[in-house]
């Protein structure tokens, strides 16, 4: 059965979607994973435009972070301090992304840029979970030590403008907080993702929280940003496909609760593994499409259309 | 006047009129012709829609019909190797495009269509004319041209079916055309021309609208206009859906 997006202006099977969904919901469910990383790449391959792909992946993940982060905060998971200071980089960071994104769009070079952007963001996820999958095979028995970060002075330390976070019991710049708030506000923008990947690493190694409020408080961070993108992109690039973002959402939903379960059955470390050599094919597909010759050498963009 | 004499005089006049009008000493419409439908409503679920274009000669001549969508500027880019990477480097800009060319005639149109007659009406794909800016490359502006005809062709927006109208005996044609799912929204016009000895001896036009009807036209103008509502919109309905499904699985 074929629907007809009203954004993307053209026709795509209703139940494809839903599988898309579906399955980018499962992996969500089994790693906590967003998927927006993979669900962007997925939906280009199917034909829909990188700007509209982009657009409507940032509004179906406020769908899937707002489901997300009521159970953390229900247990007081989430802290809000870091999560407003996240937030506050967040959003400048996102504005200056979907500025960026207009122009690059208006140069004709979007496209490039956010393949690029995928390779470069795939390849290193896709090694790093890789090889912290193998790892965790190897010793499923010993718990994988935490580097411990030194009560010695290190660089941030020396930074200015320190703020207490009490529910982290952490004392550090506020400027580092910001500082990856903008990094994910930028890539949010221009790729369509949540950013967790980059936030949750961040928050345990460099801000040195506890890993029990990491993941709801980046998800608290993820909402209002990819909320702010949604709509910048719908006033500047008209891009947002409400309707194929709901056809995402409820197959992402249903898939979501379906991984939970499937999570407490499966070895997660060979599901680890797994994901890993997906995420890399997925990388290694874009890599190739930029760097081959492509079938045809000319495309074309309309600039002016009469809409009567 | 007697009635006899009124009705004969008003016959007269019809028929002097018409040889007057007529030209060549035939009736003035040579050519009558129609299109099974001159609205293609796009709906949830659109692939596609056949449309039956039909008519009548007066038994002599060929028929070429000519589908034009609206016109639009295109940008055709190229992409160059660049560090490695394949990027878009040079573009030319084509204006009066039309957004969807479709020619269709009885039998081959060189066989019967001489070069003059093409240009002028722009019958076939090659004799369109879209102009672009005058300091160019002639050769490099045909290079793109080319490389314009062969996407557009390849999307199924530029089709050309010679020998698909059908002669039903000597004066009923009929043709039955696709428009494509990928087809743009406007107004088309459907060019009839009947040709006789390399001439264009009579044209009808009607025309053709494509428009989206109902929800999703609703939603793209809805989006377009009130944008930033529209984004809005977004975001609520997705934080609603986010909620529920977070409040419906809990129970589960």
């Amino acid at each position: 059965m074929q629907i007809y997006l009203p954004i993307a202006e053209l026709s795509v099977n209703v139940f494809l979607l839903l599988g898309m969904g579906g399955a980018i919901g499962v992996l969500s469910g089994l790693f906590g994973v967003g998927g927006g990383f993979l669900m962007t790449p997925l939906l280009i391959f199917i034909g829909i435009s990188p700007a509209v792909a982009v657009a409507t992946g940032a509004n179906q993940i406020v769908a899937s972070s707002i489901s997300g982060v009521l159970a953390h905060w229900k247990r007081g998971n989430v802290d809000v301090r870091m999560g407003l200071a996240l937030l506050g980089g967040g959003m400048l960071g996102s504005t200056f992304g979907v500025w960026l994104f207009t122009f690059l769009r208006t140069m004709g070079q979007i496209d490039v840029v956010i393949k690029i952007c995928y390779v470069v963001m795939l390849g290193a996820i896709g090694v790093l979970m890789l090889i912290e999958g193998a790892r965790a095979l190897g010793r499923s028995r010993k718990a994988i030590p935490r580097r411990p970060l030194g009560h010695g002075k290190s660089w941030r330390d020396r930074l200015p403008l320190k703020v207490r976070f009490r529910r982290s019991q952490r004392y550090i710049s506020v400027l580092l907080p910001i500082g990856v708030g903008f990094l994910v506000g930028l890539l949010t923008a221009i790729m369509g993702v949540g950013g967790g990947f980059v936030m949750v690493p961040a928050m345990i190694y460099l801000f040195g929280m506890p890993t029990s409020v990491v993941v709801g408080t980046s998800l608290f961070q993820i909402i209002f940003v990819t909320a702010n993108v949604t709509v910048l992109q719908a006033v500047n690039n008209h891009s947002v496909d409400i309707v194929l973002a709901l056809l995402l959402l409820t197959g992402g939903v249903i898939g979501a609760q379906v991984g939970a379960r499937l999570a407490t059955r499966l070895k997660a470390e060979q599901m680890r593994v797994l994901l890993a050599v997906l995420v890399l094919v997925v990388c290694g597909k874009l890599a190739y499409d930029l760097v081959a010759r492509p079938s045809d050498l000319y495309s074309l963009a309309i600039v002016v259309q009469e809409r009567r | 006047m007697s009635r006899h004499a009124r009705i004969l005089t008003l016959l007269g006049l019809m028929v002097a009129s018409m040889v007057g009008l007529g030209g060549k000493g035939a009736l003035a419409s040579e050519l009558v012709a129609d299109i099974s439908s001159h609205l293609v409503a796009i709906t949830a679920g659109f692939s596609g829609a056949d449309l039956l274009m039909f008519g009548t000669t007066e038994g002599k001549g060929d028929v070429v019909i000519v589908v034009r969508g609206p016109d639009q500027t295109e940008l055709v880019r190229r992409k160059d190797r660049v560090a490695g990477i394949w990027l878009n480097r040079d573009q030319v800009r084509f204006d009066n495009v039309p957004a969807f060319y479709a020619i269709a005639s009885n039998r081959p149109l060189d066989e019967f269509v001489p070069e003059s007659v093409r240009a002028l009406h722009q019958i076939g794909i090659d004799h369109l004319r879209f102009t672009t800016a005058p300091d160019l490359d002639p050769g490099e502006v045909a290079t793109f041209r080319e490389a314009l005809v062969r996407n557009r062709r390849r999307t199924g927006q530029f089709v050309s079916a010679p020998s698909s109208i059908k002669f039903l005996g000597p004066r009923l044609f009929r043709s039955d055309m696709r428009v494509p799912a990928n087809a743009p929204i406007g107004t088309y016009q459907v060019q009839i021309f009947l040709l006789l000895d390399g001439e264009v001896i009579s044209a009808t036009i009607t025309p053709l609208i494509v428009s989206k009807i109902g929800f999703e036209a609703n939603v793209f103008d809805f989006a377009h206009r009130h944008a930033f509502y529209y984004g809005l919109i977004a975001i609520v309905i997705a934080s609603v859906a986010g909620w529920g499904a977070a409040m419906v699985f809990r129970k589960v």
